[in-house]
């Protein structure tokens, strides 16, 4: 019965990824033989490619600004949307309504946003007096990797807040109770209660969260397509340039194997941080 | 006080950066480019279906509209379908093989499925199957598989065994058992995991943007991208685009909410 699954899942996931792995030791433009190279490709991302070096520096940053944001924002709220009244469910169902979207919807609803002209940012910033906050957001350097951030935390962060609420109602109320007839403040009781008993979730979320990030390429293809100068480029849209408009194809594999092994490192090391914090409290 | 003062200025600042770009957009649907620059957030002057006459006429949305719908119901049905199975085989098989199908399909959570564009690309030129729907149904299929296995999986095996047994002594097959109780009993589940599917399928950029350059095998999200160079200016026709690719999800979010959210975070636990 499992043989349909099996069938594409091998032909169509299994074999492909072990045909990128041979691809990353070639140096192949699709058109002529490919040539086997060894670790070249590797070798030189690692000791030549300041540019891969650039990327691979953006989407940590991406990756740590939207994991931190996203995280304690949809732990704040969902803290503050724990009981289920009307209002609570109703700014749920709100916060959740970005995850529907799909993801070029969302980066082209952002770009208008940005834009530096006659965006909704920038005339409400100078609505209020702040004119020289009014920035060209997706246009500049300092800034592109971060609106692109933003929008990404704006697009998640109603999820997480779903499925905080789902960890946090887990937490016993007596405990709540108890923590309040001793006479503990919100916060002690957050430090306490909430946050170590949340930590199996924040486990969750985290490595969701870090994940995605790493998968990122949609919002940043619609709005910035990596630029300006690579400023806002992570390694999903590296691997796909690379590929499809310098047809170095070999290298691209090189650059995919890379994000395999970051994402599993990255993964394994959240998994110890997060397991040993809890076994401490 | 001062608690929930705080609570509640952030609880709104929120909900209005949700609602304010939301509102924009669907406003702006009705109105016509200078009244979207200069009053983003105001009641069009008239509620004038023009840009979306003119999105029928010029913009051409009905194909990938099609389109997108033919991949997506496609994709998730023969993907509920065939991880289903081997959920169901999975969760019965008390061997090493069991284990070991587990396994196989799990390694493919640990791989983003975005690395295998390069070798997918080359496959589906040898095979004839890139400007193809089958294609985009056949690497969606591929892609999904391993997480809907992994939540079908789980699922199944909270099935209480004996239902299973009953039905074996009944001389059920195990074809016979899957469809009247494994099925069944599992409706919630494959719904959930349904509409999971069914998001990734519809918003998919990155193959669609690969394998699909003709015209009239584009999808949605692809004809949203050409839209934002060829109206580079015109963020009406912009926005009335990203409603009409956006209204099936809104439609499905609203009648089916719970198993909406339900799906869309077990996806995320679970995966």
């Amino acid at each position: 019965m499992a043989v349909p699954a099996f069938a594409v899942y091998s032909f169509l996931y299994l074999y492909p990824a072990i045909q990128n792995l041979a691809y990353s030791f070639e140096r192949w433009d699709g058109v002529t033989k490919p040539e086997f190279v060894g670790l070249h490709n590797f070798t030189y991302l690692a000791t030549n490619d300041d540019l891969f070096r650039k990327i691979v520096g953006n989407n940590i940053r991406f990756t740590l600004l939207v994991v931190i944001f996203q995280t304690a924002f949809s732990l704040l709220f969902a803290t503050f949307l724990l009981k289920n009244t009307k209002t609570t469910i109703f700014l749920r169902v709100i916060y959740f309504f970005p995850t529907i979207l799909s993801s070029v919807s969302v980066g082209l609803i952002w770009t208008f946003l940005y834009n530096p002209n006659f965006g909704f940012l920038n005339a409400s910033l100078k609505a209020i007096g702040l004119d020289s906050f009014a920035l060209n957001w997706l246009g500049d350097t300092k800034y592109s990797l971060y609106a692109i951030a933003v929008t990404q935390v704006w697009f998640h962060t109603g999820q997480m807040v779903i499925i905080y609420v789902a960890g946090l109602q887990q937490i016993p109320a007596d405990l709540y109770e108890a923590a309040e007839v001793d006479g503990a403040t919100r916060w002690q009781q957050f430090k306490n209660i909430t946050w170590p008993m949340a930590l199996p979730t924040t486990a969750v979320v985290v490595a969701y969260t870090t994940i995605q990030s790493f998968r990122a390429f949609d919002l940043v293809y619609s709005m910035t397509q990596g630029g300006p100068l690579n400023s806002s480029d992570l390694i999903v849209t590296s691997i796909y340039n690379t590929a499809f408009s310098s047809f170095k194809y070999g290298y691209a594999s090189a650059q995919s194997i890379v994000l395999i092994v970051v994402v599993l490192l990255v993964t394994w090391l959240q998994r110890r941080t997060l397991r040993i914090d809890y076994g401490v409290k | 006080m001062l608690y929930k003062a705080t609570k509640n200025i952030l609880l709104t600042a929120f909900a209005l950066a949700v609602i304010v770009p939301s509102s924009i957009v669907v406003l702006g649907s009705f109105k016509k480019d200078v009244e979207i620059y200069t009053k983003p957030l105001a009641l069009p002057k008239s509620w004038s279906l023009e840009n979306f006459r003119n999105l029928i006429h010029t913009g051409n949305v009905f194909t990938p509209f099609k389109n997108s719908v033919i991949v997506a119901v496609f994709s998730v049905f023969f993907t509920l379908l065939f991880a289903s199975l081997a959920a169901y085989a999975i969760s019965r098989m008390t061997t090493v093989t069991g284990r070991f199908l587990f396994i196989l399909f799990s390694l493919g959570l640990a791989i983003p499925g975005q690395v295998n564009i390069i070798p997918i690309y080359h496959l589906f030129v040898k095979l004839h199957l890139t400007n193809s729907l089958l294609g985009l149904i056949l690497v969606n299929i591929a892609l999904t598989l391993p997480i809907s296995i992994f939540i079908l999986t789980s699922f199944f095996k909270d099935i209480p065994k004996e239902m299973y047994e009953v039905a074996g002594i009944d001389g059920a097959g195990h074809l016979r058992i899957y469809r009247s109780i494994a099925l069944p009993l599992s409706r919630p589940a494959m719904g959930a995991t349904g509409i999971f599917l069914f998001v990734i399928c519809w918003n998919d950029l990155l193959y669609p943007l690969m394998l699909i350059t003709q015209l009239d095998k584009k999808t949605l999200p692809l004809t949203l991208i050409d839209f934002r160079g060829e109206f580079a200016t015109s963020y009406s026709m912009l926005f009335t685009a990203i409603m009409v690719a956006s209204v099936p999800m809104v439609v499905m979010y609203i009648a089916m909410q719970r198993s909406f959210v339900a799906g869309l975070t077990a996806g995320a636990v679970k995966g």
